[in-house]
């Protein structure tokens, strides 16, 4: 977050009690606090609040009273861009690929949905793992690409909290063509510490580890009229691709490359039909079941039959 | 930045590729996606072909360059690969002949000396499938091809470019589709 999403947020803050700053007062004094003063940003709001609360003559009881709760908000009624909120989440996925400005970039949901999120570098807060539920507070709904996002920053928080949440995506099913199979297919590594895949036998968070072998595909189904990406983490990956960690392991090893397990799942799933169902998070259909097509329907042969008579 | 869409992969029939020959771009720059519009309306810068693979030759002069016929009930089609499909050019030299092959990949056109345009197929993966999958791609085919006929009425700019630039005449179209249906009924 920098100077003017924070000063704005304070202007409309107290705009609510009827008092309207000028925003460049709020932005300079927050410049001065954080650039020159090195204060950290969320001590330099509550530091130009407060002189303000006391140039207005506004109680801080009441002020605070009426604001301090940030609401704690359910995922699928995350759809007011700038709104400030607490999450109650688990994360359901952290991507591979993040830009330097961002920490850790994935999905997070709860009972009633999924969303996603941006955990930005500047803000330093700590790192977040799959599958594990988390108190995210003070943080900041918004837009991007017609799509809502939270954002983690500097004024934020994140506490771990001890609780396995239930998550609320309706499942989608998707048919199609395996047209892709997509690089990071595979036998891959992973980090030990934060399970996200390493790239040159490193992890982009912990550098060189040791990692831990597993095995996924990442497949685009394709059916003449849209393309769906497809995530099938291990277990889909051994049923559907008759093969183990193991016997991929031992297939990598005689050939001293792992990429021939890659070379394996493309000649034994390309072009074929498949049948999908899972919750679609973002991008990905996180895949629960698959399974070839293998037939087609003599009834639909029939029908269009029918209607390819020349009238 | 805008969300990379990766393009849909159609599903024509190997007559109607053979008698297409319009391509336009969409879009100004040199970076613009090439598509070729078909007698039915098809808008193809990726396709989805499976049929069964009858021939392999080498008419590269130095480098290898294999010409491959892939043929459904309809047609066939002619895949080209190079050393720039390195992957694709080996399942074309080394799979058993004839084989059920599945391939994705983008079109191509290149005009004679005469005049006439021939279409191509360059493909970025090819794999060996099984019969089942073949019928399943011929129905599935036929299925867009009769919705892209049923379709040439609409008033959209690209349809309206094919029916001018074709004419297209829906007869012709219905009958190969008729004749790939029965087809699968004959391998019943
Ligand atoms: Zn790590």
């Amino acid at each position: 977050m920098d100077e003017k999403e924070a000063a704005k947020e304070i202007k409309d803050r107290f705009s609510d009690f009827g008092v309207d700053i000028p925003q460049e007062d709020i932005e300079e004094r927050l410049e001065k606090l954080t650039s020159k003063f090195k204060v950290p940003m969320s001590e330099a709001r509550r530091s130009v609040t407060n002189y303000f609360l006391k140039e207005y003559n506004i109680s801080r009881g009441e002020f605070y009273g009426s604001q301090t709760e940030t609401p704690l908000v359910n995922v699928k009624d995350l759809v007011e861009d700038g709104k400030w909120v607490n999450v109650k989440a688990k994360v359901l996925q952290l991507w591979d690929n993040t830009h330097e400005s961002i920490s850790q970039v994935g999905i997070v949901g709860d009972s009633t949905g999924t969303i996603k999120f941006v955990k930005w570098a500047n803000a330093n807060l700590p790192d977040v793992e799959e599958n594990k539920t988390y108190y995210f507070r003070n943080v900041v709904v918004g837009e991007w690409n017609e799509k809502f996002q939270i954002n983690l920053n500097k004024t934020s928080s994140i506490e771990e909290i001890d609780e396995d949440i239930e998550i609320g995506t309706s499942s989608v099913t998707a048919s199609g063509a395996m047209v892709d199979i997509q690089s990071g297919s595979g036998l891959i590594k992973r980090c030990p510490e934060c399970n996200r895949p390493l790239s040159k036998g490193a992890c982009p968070e912990h550098g060189k580890v040791e990692g831990v072998y597993d095995l996924r595909i990442k497949a685009v189904l394709d059916d003449g009229e849209s393309v769906h990406e497809a995530l099938l983490n291990r277990e889909l990956t051994e049923y559907i691709g008759e093969i183990t960690l193991e016997s991929a392991k031992s297939m990598a090893s005689e050939a001293l490359d792992p990429s021939v397990v890659l070379d394996y799942l493309k000649e034994k799933l390309m072009g074929k039909y498949y049948t999908i169902t899972g919750p679609k998070l973002d991008r990905y259909i996180l895949v629960e079941t698959i399974e070839q097509q293998s037939r087609f329907d003599e009834n639909e042969l029939d029908e269009l039959i029918a209607s390819a008579e020349v009238v | 930045m805008a969300a990379f869409v990766r393009e849909v992969a159609k599903r024509v029939f190997a007559q109607e590729f053979k008698e297409s020959n319009l391509m336009f771009k969409d879009g100004e720059d040199q970076y613009s996606p090439q598509y070729l519009l078909t007698p039915t309306g098809a808008k193809v810068n990726r396709l989805f072909i499976v049929g069964t693979l009858t021939e392999t030759e080498d008419i590269g002069t130095e480098a290898e360059f294999l010409r491959g016929r892939v043929s459904d009930p309809t047609g066939s089609f002619l895949i080209y690969a190079g050393q720039y499909q390195p992957e694709a050019a080996q399942v074309l030299s080394e799979c058993e002949k004839p084989a059920f092959v599945a391939i994705v990949g983008k079109p191509n056109t290149y005009t004679t000396d005469e005049g006439d345009v021939i279409t191509s197929v360059r493909p970025e993966s090819i794999s060996v499938v099984d019969g089942d999958t073949r019928d399943m791609w011929v129905l599935e085919a036929a299925k867009h091809t009769l919705n892209r006929i049923n379709s040439l009425d609409k008033d959209e700019p690209n349809i309206k470019k094919v029916v001018e630039h074709y004419n297209t005449d829906k007869k012709h179209y219905y009958e190969m589709v008729q004749q790939a249906l029965q087809s699968l009924k004959e391998t019943d």
